[in-house]
């Protein structure tokens, strides 16, 4: 397949930063996506031009890291897929795609598609945790959790933290990554003693750090590589609620 | 030098409880006085930094993501083991102790490993006390699954992301420790040099990788948790900015490395599709519990879709080899089986460089409700990668690099040679042997973070003067003037290849080479080509970029010039050990069906390298094994 890309470059947080054009002239439709980039920059380093900056590191999509609006879309619009774990054969020979970064206020451009996302990072520190010491605990049998309870749990915690939620939003909320830790923590009995107190600090957070309200477009589930529910958003709110009473 | 790994002798069952009661303590009120540097933050680091600051010590955490929760432990699929015995099917702490010894081929320290089975039921109660979703069963219970080289269930699990969940309970627990001011966190820093002041670890050097400053920080007392080296194949399941780096710059500083040829090849990984490719994807070894491994008996079946092979022409080879474990049989014998039905011809897929993965009979017994329940991400993952839908025709796999059962060499207190070093999880040596099991990298990880790094350090910090060394000492700016003027030399070569071209080449040679079976020949072809390949890398490596932004290129080359060194000391360990064991398999050292022959006269020892300079000759100092416990026998999963 041969492609054409248009591919944003911003040299550091305070350069301007425009779309440029790189050509794709051999690409399998077997490769990753970032298979795909490691090509176009191999030629653009032998030739001593600077490559495209992008992070990544797992490539099987879990670590959180990659990070990349294609065709307007983060992580490209295959349903529940990271850029890493999107391969080529969804595109076809000819098609020019725009590959952009992670578009938020709350998250500036360090180069390229490199964006710093430490915004979210604040969120967790606020509460996203129980607050047990190493050691001393119960039994991890002594408290049964019911199998529903447990799943409904997981479901919220299969969260990867990449941001794509905030960077689909047109308020740029980060509520359905707060949202699904809160409501992860909230349902099961060791994170219930805290939860009116957590749910307080980590939303105070996310508006501390610039992130906005949710506006109900659900976007952020659209675009979500894990496909987290924006049921969690609503139990946060809930939550929310119980807290102020 | 014979070295001592300072294990504590006598029973081995109390031989925990009375080390720590024999290590000397640090006064509560004098714990935020000590500076503790812990580079990396995957299950060992991020479990040690969190646990370390509830402590009270004052912690400094590094990593090279843009967040603690991304290190790589963050991609272990199938579960952690614990010898809890909830299912009651006759596990027990001494059980796990010896299937982990017999596991790792003899080659680990007995009492390391009586610590990590004891703890391991510690590590479950804190998980769930930090909100881990564990799968549970209908009445609320913690649910367990088998895994290879065990008869007993004992693994635990969440989904198939059970090293994301545990990682981001850590990464919870080192968020309040953040937020209570004793963790201070430095992300997209790389560690390129331990600073050693009259022979004792005293601080780090690092890249700031969106400047590109290079910072020094003082530490009394530093902590690697810094991972494996197998990314040296090239291809691997590893993440692509999984290094040797951090143990390589200290191993130049002194400290051992030990045992750098026991590699882990996993058996399950999605066989490879090109010459483009950039990494290898594991299939937990959980599908195992439910997937049949097979090949076609003649080799004119191979390209035929799996669905027109014949029941009775198929090649069932793990159950018809060993019987007792079939398809559950350990890694190191599960790859070794996959990549000899290969050589035999019988092979498939592309290049027949594949086996199947076969959920048929499975999907027939339970449903495939159950089988997506169970495994359902990891189907999916399989299908975006392939385009293939394993419901409906068995998946394809074969062996990738995947662990480092090597790392730095540490004593039982997991302090390295040089004093004020420490090193945890896979970066450490210590219980693995010369194969690990599954479900136990997890296990290692949280057992040296959480359980033991906190007891151990303290008889160590109890002996120093804390601040006494700090970064305006000369040996700091001396490793700062040195890390920058590597980076400039690379920067100045301005040659025609690039880093990752580099890498490919290193990566064949080591794959070919150093891969799953290894001879003299072999290895003595790579001892030429890898100071070759080395040369010309120094003389025509092109680094694009400056040093002063966001460069992935100088990363991806300084970690590179890295793995030539280590290589060659991998590489030599190799040919050293003159035996098979575990995922070291000598081709001159075979039994007549195939097995590995291991040879305890003269072999049962931990070999440890010190590294003397490129070009010379590394120094090998040997750590007795002895086994008072556990009798030294061939291990056999038949």
């Amino acid at each position: 397949m041969k492609l054409k890309l248009h591919v944003w470059r911003q040299n550091g947080p305070n350069d301007k930063g425009r779309m440029e054009v790189y050509e794709a002239p051999d690409v399998s439709p077997d490769q990753s996506f970032l298979e795909m980039l490691d090509d176009v920059n191999l030629v653009l380093a032998r030739e001593g031009k600077e490559v495209i900056a992008f992070d990544h590191d797992c490539r099987e999509g879990i670590c959180g890291m990659c990070s990349q609006v294609i065709n307007g879309v983060p992580h490209g619009g295959q349903d529940r897929t990271t850029v890493c774990q999107l391969h080529m054969r969804k595109f076809k020979d000819g098609d020019e795609i725009f590959i952009e970064p992670w578009k938020a206020r709350a998250f500036p451009v360090i180069k390229d598609l490199v964006v710093d996302r430490g915004g979210l990072e604040k969120i967790m520190q606020a509460g996203g945790y129980t607050s047990c010491h190493t050691g001393g605990v119960a039994d991890g049998n002594a408290l049964p959790i019911g199998n529903d309870v447990a799943e409904y749990s997981m479901d919220a915690a299969e969260c990867i933290g990449c941001g794509a939620c905030v960077a689909s939003c047109p308020n740029s909320s980060a509520m359905l990554y707060t949202g699904a830790k809160v409501s992860q923590l909230a349902v099961l009995p060791q994170g219930k003693v805290e939860a009116h107190r957590r749910v307080m600090v980590m939303t105070e957070a996310a508006t501390e750090n610039g992130f906005g309200n949710c506006s109900n477009h659900y976007e952020c589930q659209a675009s979500c590589p894990k496909g987290i529910d924006v049921k969690f958003i609503a139990k946060l709110n809930r939550e929310y609620m119980k807290a102020l009473l | 030098m014979i070295l001592d790994g300072k294990c504590p002798t006598g029973p081995i069952e109390t031989s925990w409880d009375r080390h720590r009661f024999e290590t000397k303590l640090v006064n509560p009120s004098n714990k935020r006085k000590f500076k503790i540097l812990c580079v990396g933050t995957g299950l060992a680091g991020g479990a040690a930094a969190a646990s370390l600051g509830e402590l009270g010590y004052n912690v400094h955490a590094f990593c090279y993501q843009d967040s603690a929760r991304r290190a790589h432990s963050i991609a272990a699929q199938g579960g952690i083991n614990a010898a809890k015995n909830y299912p009651n099917d006759g596990d027990s702490i001494y059980r796990l102790f010896y299937d982990t010894i017999k596991g790792g081929d003899f080659r680990a320290r007995e009492a390391d490993v009586w610590r990590l089975a004891q703890v391991s039921n510690n590590i479950i109660d804190q998980c769930v006390a930090q909100g881990v979703p564990f799968a549970r069963d209908y009445a609320g219970y913690l649910d367990n699954r088998s895994f290879g080289g065990a008869q007993v269930s004992r693994t635990f699990f969440a989904r198939g992301q059970t090293g994301q969940q545990l990682l981001l309970g850590a990464y919870s627990a080192l968020s309040r420790q953040v937020k209570a001011g004793t963790v201070t966190l430095h992300e997209r820093r790389e560690m390129l040099d331990l600073v050693v002041v009259d022979g004792i670890a005293k601080g780090i050097t690092c890249r700031n990788m969106v400047t590109g400053a290079i910072e020094s920080h003082w530490g009394d007392a530093v902590i690697l948790a810094t991972g494996g080296y197998v990314n040296v194949f090239y291809l691997s399941t590893n993440a692509m900015g999984c290094s040797v780096t951090a143990a390589w710059k200290a191993a130049r500083k002194g400290a051992y490395m030990a045992n750098p040829c026991y590699t882990q090849i996993h058996p399950t990984c999605i066989p490879q599709h090109g010459e483009h490719q950039s990494k290898l994807t594991l299939m937990s070894e959980s599908l195992r519990n439910d997937g049949r491994c097979w090949v076609p008996k003649k080799e004119e079946d191979c390209e035929k879709p799996a669905g027109e092979i014949a029941e009775a022409d198929r090649d069932y080879y793990l159950e018809r080899k060993y019987p007792s474990f079939g398809n559950l049989a350990p890694r190191d014998i599960a790859s070794r089986a996959a990549k000899e039905q290969c050589d035999d011809g019988r092979g498939v897929g592309p290049g027949k460089r594949g086996v199947y993965l076969d959920f048929a009979d499975s999907i027939n017994r339970l449903g495939e409700d159950t089988i997506r329940g169970r495994y359902g991400n990891l189907f999916e993952m399989y299908e975006k990668i392939t385009d293939e839908n394993g419901y409906k025709q068995p998946m394809r796999i074969y062996p990738a690099p995947h662990y480092a059962m090597g790392g730095l060499w540490v004593d039982y207190n997991c302090m390295s040679n040089v004093p004020g070093l420490f090193v945890l999880g896979e970066a450490n040596f210590s219980v693995h042997g010369a194969n690990r099991l599954g479900a136990s990298a997890l296990m290692q990880g949280l057992a040296d973070g959480y359980f033991v790094i906190p007891y151990t350090i303290a008889g160590y910090l109890a002996t120093v003067k804390p601040g006494e060394v700090k970064d305006d000492h000369a040996e700091f700016k001396k490793s700062a003037e040195e890390v920058k003027a590597n980076i400039d030399k690379l920067l100045s070569i301005n040659g025609t290849k690039t880093p990752s071209e580099f890498h490919r080449e290193l990566g064949k040679v080591m794959w070919e080479d150093v891969g799953m079976a290894r001879s003299k020949e072999s290895l003595e072809h790579a001892l030429k080509r890898i100071p070759e390949i080395r040369d010309d890398f120094w003389k025509n490596v092109k680094v694009v970029g400056s040093n002063e932004q966001f460069n992935q290129e100088i990363e991806n080359a300084g970690r590179l010039a890295d793995f030539f060194e280590f290589a060659e000391i991998l590489t030599k360990d190799a040919l050293n050990r003159e035996e098979s064991c575990g995922g070291h398999f000598r081709t001159e050292h075979q039994t007549e069906d195939g097995e590995a022959m291991r040879n305890d006269e003269d072999f049962c020892y931990v070999a440890a390298w010190e590294f003397k300079g490129v070009g010379v000759e590394p120094e090998l100092h040997k750590e007795p094994l002895k086994f008072e416990n556990v009798k030294l026998a061939v291990r056999s999963y038949k």
